[in-house]
């Protein structure tokens, strides 16, 4: 298994050393002579490979490791513990060959000049990636049918709107045909039709390349409609590994339970079932102990008059709420120099 | 070698693209390299009339000459790396840099020619202007005028290397100003900029022969006016390379601890 992997990473682990001083005059007078230092873990030996074709999700709150990570694996960051290896090469050696084989795309950051047509961007990628002539007429031609580049090429990026310079980014990142793609919040600040569009986009390139590809996103629906598989990261430490599907039963340790009444809701001691989640008119949501699930329908079903009755998992967004909810850690409230990323 | 040329043809292609996007930015920096040369041009020119006609073996003639090569010198060696690192690594762009499969400093050589050569077609002009205007008389040996190309493209490696080097600085803090502005002023007195170094003291002209920066500036411009033997001249290429040299390795060796340290904030 490991040997097939392409991106293989084992106890990881990043310490940033932030400067600390406490408020007022006299701290600052103070730190001149004698600088406190704070060690802040943002990754925190974490171990997973993933495995040439995967989209994997890498999911977690804000300022749990994810970026940290994802630097760390395009060779920006230099771990303090632990070692990586994506497709054969330790990023932070970064080797160009290794660069020339895998892309970073951040969701506010822009690779694209400013002043000029997105189109010369592109070029000058061609020329700094040695993209042979042939295979970048393709690479562009593909990009602009999938991704509807065709009236942005000639614009300059700063007469482009977030959405469309988003959408041209990607296509800058991906000229060069990446074989592993970081993708951190690409779908962030666009509107429901651009994000559903990028995720399309993730999922014909991954299928026509094979491309590896390593997720972050806060929009759960990036994530439901592209990762079978999720990493979830918390504190910089590995929370889960595995299928998406397997998040609820691992976390929730509750069901949903929907019943449609006959003569509606009202005047039933409803939450002697459970704890209600909804109630309008003649439907109800149930929140139920997993373990009681089987019991406490069997008990609706007949003490109620039941038209409609259907079980199921928590929305994964409540499932991941319920895991960041856990163990919190006062760090994260009050590290204002960590980092932004994470 | 040949590798990087379609790489810095995309480069030099970009550039001159930015550049036109901001002309009138471009001008107001010309203006401030024409006027800084011609300031002590204007002084040093008063002071010699005043004195009879020379000053330390330097005629009115040659203090015109010796500024407006000084002018164009500078301009052709110039950086504004130490300034522009800065704002790179505290809003993230380096990031975008150090994705690249190629070291982040061929696109600076590349950015930083391809203004010159825009910015050439007004230099050259105003140089002729300014001869006219102050009737220099200028004649240049063949030899000095071989010895020069080389002479240059040394001393904006050197320059260069050595700029980009301490621009790495804003690495290990982003207040660099402060050390940017003692490295103008000292590179002032040392590279000849103020004044001919033959009119300092004989121990600021020794401190000048240690220092990188008379061979930066100064060298340049005195084997123009052709005060410098053939003898003089290998001794300032071996200078020239040595300082090229050690600019080389620190630059990888501080580029190395630097983005080893680099802690990619914002990006």
């Amino acid at each position: 298994m490991e040997h097939d992997s392409v991106i293989h990473i084992d106890k990881l682990s990043k310490v940033y050393t932030v400067n600390e001083r406490e408020a007022g005059l006299v701290a600052a007078m103070r730190s001149l002579v004698k600088r406190k230092t704070r060690a802040v873990q943002a990754v925190d030996s974490i171990s997973f490979s993933v495995n040439e074709g995967e989209i994997v999700g890498f999911l977690g709150p804000n300022g749990a490791g994810k970026t940290t990570t994802l630097k760390m694996l395009s060779g920006l960051l230099h771990p303090t513990g632990g070692s990586a290896t994506v497709l054969g090469f330790r990023p932070w050696e970064r080797n160009r060959d290794y660069l020339r084989r895998m892309t970073l795309v951040m969701g506010q950051r822009n690779q694209l000049l400013w002043d000029i047509p997105v189109i010369d961007t592109f070029e000058l990628n061609r020329a700094v990636y040695r993209i042979p002539e042939p295979q970048f007429r393709l690479a562009v031609d593909e990009l602009t049918d999938l991704l509807d580049l065709e009236p942005l090429l000639q614009k300059p990026t700063r007469n482009l709107s977030l959405g469309e310079r988003m959408k041209c980014e990607i296509a800058a990142a991906l000229l060069h045909r990446p074989s592993v793609l970081f993708l951190d919040e690409p779908t962030i600040g666009l509107d429901v039709t651009m994000q559903r569009r990028i995720r399309q986009f993730i999922t014909e390139y991954n299928m026509r390349t094979g491309a590896t590809v390593l997720l972050t996103s806060h929009y759960m629906a990036d994530v439901e409609a592209l990762c079978k598989r999720v990493i979830v990261i918390h504190h910089g430490k590995s929370l889960y590994d595995g299928e998406l599907s397997g998040l609820a039963d691992r976390f929730a340790p509750f069901k949903t339970v929907e019943v449609e009444l006959h003569n509606g809701a009202r005047g039933q001691p409803l939450t002697q079932y459970g704890e209600l989640m909804a109630h309008s008119e003649g439907r109800v949501t149930l929140r139920i102990p997993k373990a009681e699930t089987a019991s406490v329908t069997g008990r609706i079903l007949a003490e109620l008059d039941v038209s409609d009755l259907t079980v199921q998992d928590p929305p994964i967004e409540d499932v991941i709420e319920h895991v960041f909810s856990q163990s919190p850690d006062p760090l994260d409230q009050q590290d204002p120099q960590r980092p932004s990323g994470e | 070698m040949f590798a990087y040329y379609p790489i810095y043809k995309g480069y030099f292609r970009t550039a001159l693209m930015v550049q036109f996007q901001y002309r009138i930015a471009m001008l107001i920096w010309l203006l401030g390299g024409i006027i800084e040369p011609l300031m002590y041009l204007v002084v040093w020119r008063t002071v010699s009339e005043q004195q009879g006609g020379s000053v330390g073996g330097y005629e009115t003639n040659d203090f015109v000459v010796y500024f407006i090569a000084m002018m164009m010198v500078s301009h052709a060696t110039f950086t504004w790396i130490m300034w522009e690192y800065v704002y790179r690594i505290r809003m993230g762009l380096f990031s975008v840099m150090l994705l690249k499969p190629i070291h982040p400093i061929h696109s600076d050589i590349a950015d930083n020619i391809g203004y010159k050569f825009l910015t050439l077609t007004v230099m050259a002009p105003i140089t002729l202007l300014l001869a006219w205007f102050f009737e220099a008389t200028w004649q240049p040996l063949p030899w000095t005028l071989a010895a020069f190309v080389p002479v240059l493209i040394l001393a904006f490696l050197m320059r260069f290397y050595w700029e980009w080097s301490l621009a790495m600085v804003a690495f290990w803090t982003t207040r660099i100003d402060a050390m940017n502005q003692a490295y103008i002023v000292v590179s002032l007195f040392f590279s000849g900029k103020l004044a001919p170094l033959s009119l300092f003291p004989e121990i600021v002209q020794r401190a000048a022969d240690i220092l990188p920066f008379r061979w930066m500036l100064a060298f340049p411009v005195e084997l123009l006016l052709g005060r410098i033997t053939p003898r003089e001249l290998l001794i300032g290429i071996g200078a020239q390379l040595f300082w090229l040299v050690a600019g080389y390795l620190f630059m990888q060796f501080i580029y190395r601890a630097g983005i080893k340290r680099y802690a990619a904030f914002g990006a």
